[in-house]
Protein backbone atom coordinates (compact mmCIF):
# COMPACT_ATOMS: atom_id res chain seq x y z
CA UNK A 1 0.00 0.00 0.00
CA UNK A 2 2.59 2.43 1.19
CA UNK A 3 5.37 1.08 -1.09
CA UNK A 4 6.19 4.21 -2.91
CA UNK A 5 7.91 5.30 0.88
CA UNK A 6 10.99 2.71 -0.54
CA UNK A 7 11.49 4.52 -3.20
CA UNK A 8 11.52 7.98 -2.84
CA UNK A 9 14.56 9.51 -2.51
CA UNK A 10 14.90 10.90 1.51
CA UNK A 11 15.90 14.81 1.41
CA UNK A 12 17.47 16.51 3.99
CA UNK A 13 17.85 20.06 5.00
CA UNK A 14 20.46 20.94 7.09
CA UNK A 15 20.11 23.96 9.61
CA UNK A 16 21.77 26.41 12.05
CA UNK A 17 20.31 29.19 14.07
CA UNK A 18 21.55 32.04 15.18
CA UNK A 19 19.80 34.20 17.70
CA UNK A 20 21.91 36.81 19.52
CA UNK A 21 20.95 37.59 23.07
CA UNK A 22 21.81 40.21 25.50
CA UNK A 23 21.60 38.79 29.06
CA UNK A 24 20.74 40.92 32.03
CA UNK A 25 23.66 39.52 35.03
CA UNK A 26 21.64 41.38 37.35
CA UNK A 27 22.89 42.93 41.20
CA UNK A 28 23.85 40.22 42.73
CA UNK A 29 26.32 38.76 40.33
CA UNK A 30 27.07 41.74 38.74
CA UNK A 31 28.54 42.59 41.85
CA UNK A 32 30.53 39.33 41.60
CA UNK A 33 31.98 39.75 38.23
CA UNK A 34 33.07 42.94 39.19
CA UNK A 35 34.76 42.24 42.35
CA UNK A 36 36.23 38.95 39.88
CA UNK A 37 37.40 41.57 37.71
CA UNK A 38 38.63 44.57 39.00
CA UNK A 39 40.29 43.03 42.13
CA UNK A 40 40.89 39.35 41.34
CA UNK A 41 38.71 38.24 44.53
CA UNK A 42 35.67 35.79 45.07
CA UNK A 43 33.22 36.70 47.05
CA UNK A 44 30.49 34.70 48.67
CA UNK A 45 26.77 35.57 50.20
CA UNK A 46 25.39 34.61 53.18
CA UNK A 47 22.13 33.88 54.40
CA UNK A 48 20.88 35.92 56.99
CA UNK A 49 18.40 33.01 58.41
CA UNK A 50 20.52 29.86 58.17
CA UNK A 51 24.12 31.36 57.55
CA UNK A 52 24.34 29.30 55.01
CA UNK A 53 26.70 30.78 52.49
CA UNK A 54 26.79 30.58 48.25
CA UNK A 55 29.42 31.01 46.05
CA UNK A 56 28.74 32.22 43.42
CA UNK A 57 26.22 34.34 45.31
CA UNK A 58 22.69 33.73 45.52
CA UNK A 59 19.87 36.11 44.83
CA UNK A 60 17.48 34.29 47.72
CA UNK A 61 18.55 31.18 50.34
CA UNK A 62 17.15 28.27 47.87
CA UNK A 63 16.18 26.56 51.88
CA UNK A 64 15.05 29.51 53.37
CA UNK A 65 13.90 32.08 51.15
CA UNK A 66 15.58 35.37 52.83
CA UNK A 67 17.50 37.56 50.60
CA UNK A 68 20.71 37.91 50.79
CA UNK A 69 22.71 40.95 51.67
CA UNK A 70 25.60 39.95 53.98
CA UNK A 71 28.50 39.93 51.88
CA UNK A 72 31.99 37.98 52.87
CA UNK A 73 35.37 37.45 51.39
CA UNK A 74 36.75 33.95 50.37
CA UNK A 75 40.26 33.18 50.76
CA UNK A 76 40.07 31.21 46.69
CA UNK A 77 40.85 28.18 47.95
CA UNK A 78 39.11 24.92 48.27
CA UNK A 79 38.75 21.18 48.20
CA UNK A 80 37.96 18.94 45.47
CA UNK A 81 34.44 17.36 46.01
CA UNK A 82 34.34 15.74 42.94
CA UNK A 83 36.18 15.85 39.26
CA UNK A 84 36.01 14.55 35.61
CA UNK A 85 39.59 14.13 33.23
CA UNK A 86 37.10 14.79 30.16
CA UNK A 87 38.77 13.07 27.34
CA UNK A 88 36.08 13.77 24.09
CA UNK A 89 36.41 16.94 21.97
CA UNK A 90 33.30 19.40 21.61
CA UNK A 91 35.45 22.66 19.65
CA UNK A 92 32.62 24.73 20.21
CA UNK A 93 31.80 24.17 23.44
CA UNK A 94 34.74 23.11 25.54
CA UNK A 95 37.51 25.83 26.56
CA UNK A 96 40.40 23.52 26.28
CA UNK A 97 41.60 20.35 24.17
CA UNK A 98 40.79 17.27 25.77
CA UNK A 99 42.35 15.84 28.39
CA UNK A 100 41.25 18.54 31.00
CA UNK A 101 39.58 18.57 33.95
CA UNK A 102 36.39 19.68 35.61
CA UNK A 103 35.96 19.69 38.78
CA UNK A 104 32.92 20.93 42.00
CA UNK A 105 35.33 22.95 44.08
CA UNK A 106 34.12 22.85 47.65
CA UNK A 107 35.39 26.75 48.61
CA UNK A 108 36.74 27.35 52.01
CA UNK A 109 34.36 29.87 54.00
CA UNK A 110 31.64 28.78 51.49
CA UNK A 111 28.88 25.97 51.93
CA UNK A 112 28.14 25.26 48.05
CA UNK A 113 30.46 24.08 45.41
CA UNK A 114 31.60 26.16 42.46
CA UNK A 115 32.04 23.68 39.31
CA UNK A 116 35.01 25.03 37.28
CA UNK A 117 38.17 23.79 35.93
CA UNK A 118 41.39 21.97 37.08
CA UNK A 119 44.71 22.67 35.33
CA UNK A 120 48.27 22.82 36.60
CA UNK A 121 48.51 19.22 37.22
CA UNK A 122 48.40 16.00 35.04
CA UNK A 123 44.94 14.97 34.80
CA UNK A 124 45.87 11.98 36.09
CA UNK A 125 46.86 13.39 39.43
CA UNK A 126 43.52 15.04 40.18
CA UNK A 127 42.04 13.32 43.49
CA UNK A 128 39.09 13.95 45.49
CA UNK A 129 39.72 15.53 48.27
CA UNK A 130 42.82 17.42 46.69
CA UNK A 131 43.65 20.63 48.10
CA UNK A 132 43.08 24.14 45.41
CA UNK A 133 43.62 27.35 44.60
CA UNK A 134 42.13 29.51 42.26
CA UNK A 135 44.58 31.28 39.60
CA UNK A 136 43.01 34.39 38.37
CA UNK A 137 43.09 35.19 34.34
CA UNK A 138 45.88 37.83 33.59
CA UNK A 139 43.15 39.58 30.78
CA UNK A 140 39.93 39.63 33.21
CA UNK A 141 36.42 41.10 31.63
CA UNK A 142 34.07 39.78 34.44
CA UNK A 143 32.93 36.31 33.23
CA UNK A 144 33.47 33.21 34.90
CA UNK A 145 36.85 32.36 32.45
CA UNK A 146 38.57 35.76 34.97
CA UNK A 147 39.21 32.60 36.85
CA UNK A 148 41.54 30.73 34.98
CA UNK A 149 41.12 27.28 36.69
CA UNK A 150 41.98 26.41 40.06
CA UNK A 151 45.69 24.39 40.62
CA UNK A 152 46.82 22.21 43.75
CA UNK A 153 48.48 24.05 46.31
CA UNK A 154 51.76 22.75 46.78
CA UNK B 1 -11.00 11.77 44.35
CA UNK B 2 -11.73 10.44 41.15
CA UNK B 3 -9.44 8.00 39.64
CA UNK B 4 -7.51 8.30 36.05
CA UNK B 5 -6.43 5.81 33.90
CA UNK B 6 -3.92 4.50 31.30
CA UNK B 7 -6.41 3.15 28.75
CA UNK B 8 -4.15 2.87 25.62
CA UNK B 9 -0.65 2.68 24.61
CA UNK B 10 1.43 3.42 21.68
CA UNK B 11 4.93 3.58 20.91
CA UNK B 12 7.95 3.32 17.83
CA UNK B 13 10.47 1.71 17.78
CA UNK B 14 13.42 3.62 18.61
CA UNK B 15 16.40 4.10 16.85
CA UNK B 16 18.57 6.58 15.14
CA UNK B 17 18.34 7.81 12.04
CA UNK B 18 14.86 7.59 11.35
CA UNK B 19 13.70 8.99 8.51
CA UNK B 20 10.17 9.92 9.45
CA UNK B 21 9.20 13.22 10.31
CA UNK B 22 7.89 14.69 14.18
CA UNK B 23 4.91 14.69 12.68
CA UNK B 24 4.65 11.47 11.16
CA UNK B 25 6.54 9.43 14.18
CA UNK B 26 3.37 11.52 16.51
CA UNK B 27 0.63 10.52 13.89
CA UNK B 28 2.16 6.94 14.28
CA UNK B 29 1.53 6.90 18.08
CA UNK B 30 -1.01 8.67 18.57
CA UNK B 31 -2.96 5.95 16.17
CA UNK B 32 -1.45 3.32 17.17
CA UNK B 33 -2.53 4.36 21.01
CA UNK B 34 -6.03 5.45 20.28
CA UNK B 35 -6.33 1.37 18.17
CA UNK B 36 -5.03 0.27 21.34
CA UNK B 37 -7.55 2.25 23.43
CA UNK B 38 -10.21 1.30 21.07
CA UNK B 39 -11.37 4.47 20.55
CA UNK B 40 -11.42 6.90 18.14
CA UNK B 41 -9.91 10.74 18.18
CA UNK B 42 -12.91 12.28 18.51
CA UNK B 43 -13.17 10.52 22.03
CA UNK B 44 -10.44 12.81 22.66
CA UNK B 45 -10.83 15.92 24.42
CA UNK B 46 -7.39 17.49 24.87
CA UNK B 47 -3.90 16.96 24.22
CA UNK B 48 -0.57 16.98 26.39
CA UNK B 49 2.89 17.18 24.15
CA UNK B 50 5.88 16.90 25.56
CA UNK B 51 8.83 18.50 23.65
CA UNK B 52 11.55 20.89 23.57
CA UNK B 53 12.36 23.76 21.50
CA UNK B 54 16.00 23.51 21.58
CA UNK B 55 15.47 19.87 20.18
CA UNK B 56 13.11 20.37 17.40
CA UNK B 57 14.96 23.42 15.94
CA UNK B 58 11.39 25.42 16.35
CA UNK B 59 9.86 27.38 19.12
CA UNK B 60 6.02 26.67 20.38
CA UNK B 61 7.31 23.50 19.04
CA UNK B 62 4.06 21.67 20.30
CA UNK B 63 1.99 23.87 17.69
CA UNK B 64 3.88 22.46 14.92
CA UNK B 65 2.51 18.50 16.01
CA UNK B 66 -0.76 19.70 17.15
CA UNK B 67 -2.79 18.52 13.68
CA UNK B 68 -0.46 14.98 13.68
CA UNK B 69 -1.63 14.45 17.80
CA UNK B 70 -4.92 15.25 16.72
CA UNK B 71 -5.48 18.14 18.54
CA UNK B 72 -6.75 20.31 15.41
CA UNK B 73 -10.22 21.87 16.91
CA UNK B 74 -9.26 20.60 20.84
CA UNK B 75 -7.12 22.48 23.15
CA UNK B 76 -2.94 21.34 23.21
CA UNK B 77 -0.41 22.35 25.16
CA UNK B 78 2.79 21.27 26.52
CA UNK B 79 5.08 20.06 28.88
CA UNK B 80 8.97 21.21 28.07
CA UNK B 81 10.43 18.31 30.15
CA UNK B 82 10.12 14.63 30.62
CA UNK B 83 7.30 12.64 29.19
CA UNK B 84 6.48 11.44 33.07
CA UNK B 85 5.45 14.92 33.63
CA UNK B 86 3.46 15.27 30.40
CA UNK B 87 1.43 12.73 32.11
CA UNK B 88 1.77 14.44 35.76
CA UNK B 89 -0.14 17.53 33.40
CA UNK B 90 -2.41 15.44 31.73
CA UNK B 91 -3.95 13.64 35.05
CA UNK B 92 -4.23 16.93 36.49
CA UNK B 93 -5.91 18.46 33.91
CA UNK B 94 -8.46 15.39 34.29
CA UNK B 95 -8.88 16.39 37.57
CA UNK B 96 -9.23 19.47 37.59
CA UNK B 97 -12.86 18.19 35.81
CA UNK B 98 -12.43 20.30 32.91
CA UNK B 99 -11.38 17.32 30.93
CA UNK B 100 -11.92 13.50 30.53
CA UNK B 101 -9.64 12.04 27.59
CA UNK B 102 -6.33 13.20 27.26
CA UNK B 103 -3.62 12.18 24.42
CA UNK B 104 -0.11 12.47 26.39
CA UNK B 105 2.73 12.38 23.11
CA UNK B 106 6.58 12.73 23.20
CA UNK B 107 8.57 12.64 20.81
CA UNK B 108 12.56 13.28 19.93
CA UNK B 109 14.85 13.38 17.09
CA UNK B 110 18.59 13.48 18.76
CA UNK B 111 19.96 12.37 15.97
CA UNK B 112 19.26 15.35 14.19
CA UNK B 113 20.81 18.18 16.04
CA UNK B 114 23.96 17.82 18.69
CA UNK B 115 23.02 16.67 22.10
CA UNK B 116 26.26 18.32 24.15
CA UNK B 117 25.73 21.63 22.31
CA UNK B 118 22.27 21.56 23.34
CA UNK B 119 22.31 20.08 26.60
CA UNK B 120 25.16 22.75 27.15
CA UNK B 121 22.35 25.51 26.92
CA UNK B 122 20.41 24.33 29.97
CA UNK B 123 23.06 25.68 32.25
CA UNK B 124 23.03 29.36 32.79
CA UNK B 125 24.30 31.49 30.49
CA UNK B 126 25.27 33.93 33.13
CA UNK B 127 27.85 31.03 35.05
CA UNK B 128 28.82 27.94 33.75
CA UNK B 129 27.17 27.70 30.31
CA UNK B 130 30.86 28.89 29.15
CA UNK B 131 32.85 26.10 30.81
CA UNK B 132 31.28 23.90 28.18
CA UNK B 133 30.08 21.72 30.41
CA UNK B 134 26.94 19.34 29.29
CA UNK B 135 24.98 15.84 30.32
CA UNK B 136 28.34 13.70 29.47
CA UNK B 137 30.81 16.04 31.39
CA UNK B 138 28.48 17.14 34.37
CA UNK B 139 27.27 13.29 34.61
CA UNK B 140 30.89 11.99 34.76
CA UNK B 141 30.92 14.80 38.01
CA UNK B 142 27.82 13.30 39.64
CA UNK B 143 29.62 10.03 38.78
CA UNK B 144 32.72 10.30 40.75
CA UNK B 145 30.14 11.73 43.73
CA UNK B 146 28.61 8.86 44.09
CA UNK B 147 31.32 6.59 43.72
CA UNK B 148 33.13 8.82 46.80
CA UNK B 149 29.49 8.93 48.84
CA UNK B 150 28.94 5.33 48.02
CA UNK B 151 32.28 3.37 47.40
CA UNK B 152 30.96 1.59 43.58
CA UNK B 153 33.32 0.71 42.02
CA UNK B 154 33.44 1.35 37.89
CA UNK B 155 33.08 -2.62 37.30
CA UNK B 156 29.44 -2.74 39.49
CA UNK B 157 27.93 0.40 37.32
CA UNK B 158 29.18 -1.56 34.18
CA UNK B 159 26.84 -4.49 35.57
CA UNK B 160 23.77 -2.17 35.19
CA UNK B 161 24.65 -1.51 31.50
CA UNK B 162 25.64 -5.23 30.87
CA UNK B 163 22.10 -6.12 32.79
CA UNK B 164 20.27 -3.37 30.86
CA UNK B 165 21.66 -3.85 27.42
CA UNK B 166 20.73 -8.00 28.35
CA UNK B 167 17.16 -6.97 29.23
CA UNK B 168 16.47 -5.06 25.36
CA UNK B 169 17.15 -8.58 23.96
CA UNK B 170 13.79 -8.99 24.57
CA UNK B 171 12.20 -5.89 24.02
CA UNK B 172 11.48 -5.55 20.40
CA UNK B 173 11.29 -1.92 20.68
CA UNK B 174 14.88 -1.24 22.13
CA UNK B 175 17.37 0.50 20.08
CA UNK B 176 20.59 -1.18 21.30
CA UNK B 177 19.85 -5.28 22.55
CA UNK B 178 23.23 -6.35 23.26
CA UNK B 179 25.12 -9.21 25.10
CA UNK B 180 27.81 -7.54 26.34
CA UNK B 181 30.19 -7.95 29.71
CA UNK B 182 31.73 -5.97 32.09
CA UNK B 183 34.94 -5.79 30.02
CA UNK B 184 33.49 -4.73 26.98
CA UNK B 185 32.03 -1.62 29.18
CA UNK B 186 35.55 -1.14 30.97
CA UNK B 187 37.69 -1.06 27.57
CA UNK B 188 34.73 0.83 25.78
CA UNK B 189 35.88 4.30 24.83
CA UNK B 190 36.30 6.62 27.81
CA UNK B 191 34.39 9.59 27.20
CA UNK B 192 34.56 11.76 30.67
CA UNK B 193 35.74 10.00 33.59
CA UNK B 194 34.56 7.50 35.23
CA UNK B 195 32.14 7.41 32.49
CA UNK B 196 32.91 5.23 28.97
CA UNK B 197 30.53 5.27 26.26
CA UNK B 198 28.94 1.84 27.56
CA UNK B 199 28.03 3.66 30.04
CA UNK B 200 26.36 6.07 28.46
CA UNK B 201 22.53 5.81 26.82
CA UNK B 202 22.14 6.19 22.99
CA UNK B 203 21.48 9.58 20.93
CA UNK B 204 18.17 7.79 19.59
CA UNK B 205 14.79 8.82 17.65
CA UNK B 206 11.14 7.88 18.55
CA UNK B 207 7.92 8.82 20.33
CA UNK B 208 5.42 7.61 22.39
CA UNK B 209 2.04 8.60 23.53
CA UNK B 210 -0.60 7.34 26.04
CA UNK B 211 -4.49 7.97 26.64
CA UNK B 212 -5.55 8.95 29.99
CA UNK B 213 -9.32 8.80 30.86
CA UNK B 214 -11.20 9.71 33.83
CA UNK B 215 -12.74 6.99 36.18
CA UNK B 216 -16.04 7.24 34.16
CA UNK B 217 -14.50 7.27 30.59
CA UNK B 218 -11.81 4.43 31.33
CA UNK B 219 -14.90 2.47 32.63
CA UNK B 220 -17.19 3.37 29.60
CA UNK B 221 -14.30 2.78 26.94
CA UNK B 222 -12.15 -0.31 27.87
CA UNK B 223 -11.87 -3.85 29.31
CA UNK B 224 -10.65 -4.24 33.05
CA UNK B 225 -7.61 -6.30 31.33
CA UNK B 226 -6.85 -3.31 29.29
CA UNK B 227 -6.93 -0.19 31.60
CA UNK B 228 -4.30 0.16 33.89
CA UNK B 229 -4.73 2.71 37.18
CA UNK B 230 -2.54 5.82 37.89
CA UNK B 231 -2.23 5.22 41.80
CA UNK B 232 0.02 7.35 42.72
CA UNK B 233 2.56 9.89 41.82
CA UNK B 234 5.17 12.07 43.58
CA UNK B 235 7.61 14.86 41.93
CA UNK B 236 10.33 16.87 43.83
CA UNK B 237 12.88 19.28 42.06
CA UNK B 238 16.64 20.11 43.71
CA UNK B 239 18.42 23.11 43.01
CA UNK B 240 19.19 23.96 39.93
CA UNK B 241 23.15 24.71 40.25
CA UNK B 242 25.34 21.41 40.43
CA UNK B 243 27.49 23.03 43.04
CA UNK B 244 24.40 23.92 45.01
CA UNK B 245 23.34 20.30 45.53
CA UNK B 246 25.61 17.48 47.08
CA UNK B 247 25.44 15.53 43.55
CA UNK B 248 25.03 12.18 45.62
CA UNK B 249 22.12 12.93 47.64
CA UNK B 250 19.11 11.76 46.42
CA UNK B 251 16.92 13.94 49.09
CA UNK B 252 14.59 15.21 45.37
CA UNK B 253 13.90 11.75 44.40
CA UNK B 254 13.28 10.70 48.38
CA UNK B 255 10.67 13.16 48.82
CA UNK B 256 9.10 12.33 45.71
CA UNK B 257 8.86 8.36 46.39
CA UNK B 258 7.20 9.43 49.17
CA UNK B 259 4.65 11.59 48.02
CA UNK B 260 4.07 8.63 45.26
CA UNK B 261 3.83 5.80 47.67
CA UNK B 262 1.60 7.68 50.00
CA UNK B 263 -0.59 8.41 47.46
CA UNK B 264 -0.75 5.05 46.55
CA UNK B 265 -0.78 3.89 49.38
CA UNK B 266 1.78 0.98 49.34
CA UNK B 267 4.98 0.09 50.90
CA UNK B 268 8.35 -0.98 48.69
CA UNK B 269 7.54 -4.45 49.15
CA UNK B 270 4.44 -4.05 47.10
CA UNK B 271 6.12 -2.93 43.83
CA UNK B 272 6.74 -5.97 41.30
CA UNK B 273 8.85 -4.26 38.79
CA UNK B 274 10.44 -0.86 37.97
CA UNK B 275 11.75 1.44 35.12
CA UNK B 276 14.35 3.69 36.99
CA UNK B 277 16.11 6.41 35.10
CA UNK B 278 19.06 5.22 33.90
CA UNK B 279 20.67 7.74 31.14
CA UNK B 280 24.17 6.76 32.48
CA UNK B 281 24.85 3.27 34.27
CA UNK B 282 25.57 5.24 37.50
CA UNK B 283 22.26 5.91 38.05
CA UNK B 284 20.04 2.94 38.48
CA UNK B 285 21.99 2.49 41.67
CA UNK B 286 21.96 5.87 42.84
CA UNK B 287 18.38 6.42 42.20
CA UNK B 288 17.17 3.00 43.59
CA UNK B 289 18.13 4.29 46.85
CA UNK B 290 16.55 7.26 46.22
CA UNK B 291 13.35 5.63 45.79
CA UNK B 292 13.93 3.55 48.90
CA UNK B 293 15.26 0.06 47.30
CA UNK B 294 18.49 0.11 48.59
CA UNK B 295 20.14 1.75 52.23
CA UNK B 296 22.07 5.06 50.91
CA UNK B 297 25.49 3.47 49.56
CA UNK B 298 24.34 0.08 48.88
CA UNK B 299 22.81 0.54 45.60
CA UNK B 300 26.16 -0.77 43.52
CA UNK B 301 26.63 -4.04 45.81
CA UNK B 302 22.96 -4.79 45.96
CA UNK B 303 23.34 -4.37 41.76
CA UNK B 304 26.12 -7.04 41.83
CA UNK B 305 24.38 -9.13 44.21
CA UNK B 306 21.62 -9.38 41.55
CA UNK B 307 18.62 -8.17 43.21
CA UNK B 308 17.39 -6.12 40.50
CA UNK B 309 18.22 -8.67 37.75
CA UNK B 310 15.43 -10.19 35.68
CA UNK B 311 15.19 -13.09 37.92
CA UNK B 312 16.04 -10.92 41.51
CA UNK B 313 13.45 -9.40 44.02
CA UNK B 314 12.83 -6.91 41.84
CA UNK B 315 13.57 -6.54 38.30
CA UNK B 316 14.45 -3.28 37.16
CA UNK B 317 14.44 -2.17 33.70
CA UNK B 318 12.94 -4.86 31.69
CA UNK B 319 12.47 -2.99 28.84
CA UNK B 320 16.46 -2.10 28.75
CA UNK B 321 16.07 1.43 30.04
CA UNK B 322 17.27 4.02 28.78
CA UNK B 323 20.76 2.93 28.00
CA UNK B 324 18.69 0.80 25.38
CA UNK B 325 17.22 3.31 24.13
CA UNK B 326 17.24 7.37 24.92
CA UNK B 327 14.47 9.67 23.25
CA UNK B 328 14.54 12.28 25.40
CA UNK B 329 11.44 13.90 26.68
CA UNK B 330 9.96 10.49 25.56
CA UNK B 331 12.26 8.64 27.86
CA UNK B 332 10.14 8.34 30.64
CA UNK B 333 6.90 7.73 28.82
CA UNK B 334 8.42 5.12 27.55
CA UNK B 335 8.79 3.76 30.98
CA UNK B 336 5.44 4.16 32.25
CA UNK B 337 4.40 2.27 29.11
CA UNK B 338 6.73 -0.95 30.30
CA UNK B 339 5.16 -0.57 33.15
CA UNK B 340 1.76 -0.59 31.75
CA UNK B 341 2.21 -3.47 29.24
CA UNK B 342 4.31 -5.26 32.00
CA UNK B 343 0.57 -4.82 34.26
CA UNK B 344 -1.41 -6.12 31.29
CA UNK B 345 0.62 -9.20 31.02
CA UNK B 346 1.36 -7.90 27.38
CA UNK B 347 5.38 -7.86 27.95
CA UNK B 348 5.93 -10.57 25.85
CA UNK B 349 9.74 -12.47 26.55
CA UNK B 350 10.45 -10.26 29.56
CA UNK B 351 7.37 -10.38 31.13
CA UNK B 352 7.82 -10.27 35.11
CA UNK B 353 5.78 -12.72 36.61
CA UNK B 354 2.65 -11.65 38.87
CA UNK B 355 3.50 -7.72 37.91
CA UNK B 356 0.47 -6.14 39.15
CA UNK B 357 2.04 -3.03 41.22
CA UNK B 358 4.68 -1.20 38.84
CA UNK B 359 6.89 1.95 38.98
CA UNK B 360 7.75 4.43 36.72
CA UNK B 361 10.64 6.88 37.21
CA UNK B 362 11.76 9.83 35.03
CA UNK B 363 13.79 12.79 35.64
CA UNK B 364 14.29 16.60 34.28
CA UNK B 365 17.19 18.74 34.54
CA UNK B 366 21.47 17.95 34.51
CA UNK B 367 21.73 15.17 37.04
CA UNK B 368 18.56 14.22 37.62
CA UNK B 369 17.19 17.96 39.19
CA UNK B 370 13.91 17.19 39.52
CA UNK B 371 12.03 13.73 39.89
CA UNK B 372 8.33 12.34 38.67
CA UNK B 373 7.27 9.05 40.13
CA UNK B 374 4.38 7.12 39.02
CA UNK B 375 2.95 4.18 40.55
CA UNK B 376 0.84 2.32 38.47
CA UNK B 377 -1.79 -0.68 39.39
CA UNK B 378 -4.69 -3.18 38.51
Amino acid sequence: MAGWKDEVEEIIFPGKICVPYSWTVGSTLSKWYVQLRDDGEIWANRCPSCGKVYVPPKIKCIDCYKDMNDWIKLPGTGTVETYTVVHYSEPGLHPKKPPFVYGVIKMDGADTGLVHLIDGVDPDKVKVGMRVQAVMAKERDGHITDIKHFKPIA
Amino acid sequence: MERVAVIGVGQTKYSAGMRETFHELVFDVATKALKDAGITIKDIDNVVSVSSDFWDGRTISSMAISDASGAFGKDISTVEGDGTFGVLYGMMRILSGSFGTTMVVAHHKGTESNMNGITNTSFDPLVERKLGLDAVSSAALQARRYMTTSGGSEEQFAMVSVKNHGNAMNNPFAMLPMEITVEDVMASRMLATPIKKLDCSPVTDGAAAVVLAAERNAKKFTTNKKRVWLNGVGHCSDAYRLGDRDLADTRALKQAAKMAYDMAGVTLDDIDVAEVYDAFSYMEPMWLEGLGFCEDGMGPEMTERGTFNMDGALPVNPSGGRLSANPVQVAGLAALIECVLQIRGEAGKRQVKKAEKALAHGINGMCGQSHCVWILGK
